[in-house]
């Protein structure tokens, strides 16, 4: 296909959807027996029909499926959810998610905390904060691409030279280069990172709000008796937002449980990296099991939903 | 979600001046400072360190680290060349990114705000018991729908073309553009809608003349959410295109470089940017929506 037939097609399906919504609305104007029923449809309907239909049908379509064998054809009663916990290459890939599940709320928060604090009320807060908040722009696989060559590793022989900036910084230090992204179970670490990389921004932004909003007269008091610096950050600023704290521990705890493009892009799931939302991908769409891949999509959902629950219950207390 | 969009402050911080606020700044230490600076530093290195090689000879890239430059400069735009318009051909991929991310954007927004109209003012039979179901759909990882939606894509026999992305990003934006907006809706005074009742405006019109204009800040606010959710996005990209030069966006054909081309830096460090440019552009113009529009969908997905 040439770019100028699929900009066409682009401009041809929203005036398609255009065209199909304005008339809907024209023609349910002209409705005067019950009017508001046919106008309140006429507005609800196309979302409903929408969710219905490519979301809800398709859940109970996975978790059915999940009872299934590969192809879907035999029935195999719980067998993929054995697969899932005691086949020891799926139970590396659990751990790895709760690895990655553990550490990267807490090191992001730890960084947009302490970050937010450092920079309040500074000369160049908006600036600074614009440099931890411009990896949250870019997508996860610029930001794996970027770690990835940061990562990047040389063999150490006469004449060759690291390009990888963590590489160089080792050699500089006297040490050996290390193939970062290949040894397990550092290699998960690794990765981490580049997700703590991109949730800082995001943890900061909050936290940040949060830590304005504490009353001055509590900061004032404080003062007067003596308090400061690291004294005030650990008895003052961290209880005050601590409701801010823990919606964004949760918030990055959802976001890390579906982790899958640094994985996909940075080792595509090799060397003992793979996740779960990975290995959804890796079942689903490459290896064609439909049996795990759905299996695995129902566990992350398992484990999505208390985490949500708490963080919204969490948000009703913070507001 | 929608608390932490009322509560957080954009990246603009306010100057204070409050008594605290003055005393609190005497109380930060060089050392303070020099933390902050060792972090801003760790957060724009890798990505400065990749932009440089992106502008440097591909010889020069495989023989030496991009911190050489500073001794011996060198600038080419050859990468960029060939990522573009050789053998990567992103530029067919930044085209079908395009084609992909705008109707990805305008058909859920208008979906979605004429469903949040009537859940905020319009009375039909299970409004509530709906509003929450939609509420609560936002949960759903989009993993678990992945699959089946595919079945449906091949059934209807559009799968290959644009419409499995559109579609299912659409689907996937409802539940949270949906809650979002109903909220800001229900904030509009009933006073403004009572009054064009009594002069005879029906809901369409109350919806466009009056709903439309007020809400517009918010509905940029998640436009921006989307468009970089989507022009970002991986997954979706992936298991709805597998890949292919006819409708896969830029994401996926980078991941896909990083697999089957890992070592090629020059291609690797130009493409990224290439991907990059558009994020980088709307976050430096848009950047009190961007943040807005980016804390109120953290847990999409």
């Amino acid at each position: 296909m040439e770019s100028f037939e699929k900009l066409g097609q682009m401009v041809l399906a929203i005036a398609l959807f255009a065209g199909v919504m304005g008339l809907i609305l024209l023609l349910v104007g002209r409705v005067k027996r019950r009017a508001e029923l046919v106008e309140s449809l006429a507005f609800v309907v196309p979302a409903l029909a929408l969710l219905s239909v490519g979301l809800v049908y398709p859940a109970i379509r996975t978790t059915y499926q999940s009872f299934f064998d590969r192809t879907s054809d035999t029935f195999v009663g719980l067998e993929n959810y054995t697969e899932v916990f005691t086949n020891p290459a799926m139970l590396t890939v659990l751990q790895n998610t709760a690895i990655w599940v553990i550490l990267t709320p807490i090191m992001s928060t730890a960084v947009g905390l302490v970050y937010a604090v450092l920079v309040d009320r500074s000369r160049f807060e908006a600036s600074a904060k614009a440099v931890i908040f411009l990896p949250m722009a870019i997508s996860l696989v610029g930001a794996s691409i970027i770690w990835k060559f940061v990562y990047e590793y040389r063999p150490d022989q006469q004449g060759i030279q690291q390009i990888g900036l963590l590489n160089q910084v080792l050699v500089w230090l006297g040490f050996e280069p290390q193939q970062f992204l290949l040894n397990a179970p550092l290699n998960t670490v690794f990765l981490i990172l580049v997700m703590v990389w991109v949730q800082a921004g995001f943890a900061m932004t909050v936290l940040s709000a949060a830590i304005k909003a504490i009353p001055s007269d509590i900061t004032d008091a404080a003062q007067l008796d003596g308090l400061g610096g690291i004294k005030m950050f650990r008895y003052i600023t961290v209880p005050s937002i601590r409701p801010a704290l823990i919606v964004v521990l949760t918030t990055i705890a959802i976001g890390t449980l579906k982790v899958f493009d640094i994985v996909r892009t940075m080792t595509g799931g090799q060397f003992d990296t793979s996740v779960v939302a990975n290995e959804f991908y890796t079942q689903g769409f490459r290896i064609l099991n439909t049996g795990i891949a759905s299996a695995l999509a129902v566990l992350l959902f398992v484990l999505v939903v208390p985490l949500v629950v708490y963080n919204v219950l969490q948000m009703r207390k913070a507001a | 979600m929608s608390v932490v969009v009322t509560t957080a402050e954009p990246v603009e911080g306010i100057e204070p001046v409050t008594v605290s606020g003055r005393a609190k700044k005497r109380l930060s230490s060089p050392w303070a400072s020099l933390a902050a600076i060792v972090l801003a530093l760790l957060w724009t290195v890798p990505t400065f360190g990749l932009l440089l090689t992106s502008f440097r000879p591909q010889a020069s890239i495989q023989s030496s680290g991009w911190w050489t430059w500073f001794s011996n400069p060198e600038f080419t735009l050859e990468n960029y060349e060939e990522t573009l318009f050789g053998g990567a051909a992103l530029s067919t991929y930044f085209i079908n990114s395009i084609v992909i991310t705008i109707p990805a954007v305008v058909i859920p927004v208008t979906v979605a705000s004429l469903a949040a109209y009537a859940f905020a003012w319009m009375r039909f039979p299970f409004r509530d018991l709906l509003f929450v179901a939609v509420f609560a759909l936002q949960i759903v990882p989009l993993q678990i729908a992945l699959i089946p939606l595919l079945r449906i894509y091949v059934d209807l026999g559009v799968n290959g073309t644009f419409w499995p992305l559109w579609l299912s990003h659409t689907i996937f934006a409802l539940p949270l553009a949906i809650f979002l907006l109903h909220n800001f809706m229900k904030e509009v005074p009933r006073e403004l809608i009572e009054a064009a009742r009594v002069d005879g405006a029906d809901h369409v019109a109350i919806f466009t003349r009056i709903m439309l204009p007020v809400v517009a800040p918010a509905l940029a606010a998640f436009g921006i959410f989307q468009f970089l959710w989507v022009w970002n996005d991986l997954l979706v990209a992936l298991t709805m295109t597998g890949g292919t030069t006819d409708v896969a966006p830029l994401t996926a054909r980078i991941a896909e470089l990083s697999g089957s081309r890992g070592s090629d830096w020059h291609l690797l460090s130009a493409g990224a940017f290439v991907a990059m440019v558009v994020p980088v552009v709307v976050f430096l113009f848009l950047q009190r929506y961007f943040v807005r529009g980016l804390l109120a969908g953290s847990v999409k997905g």
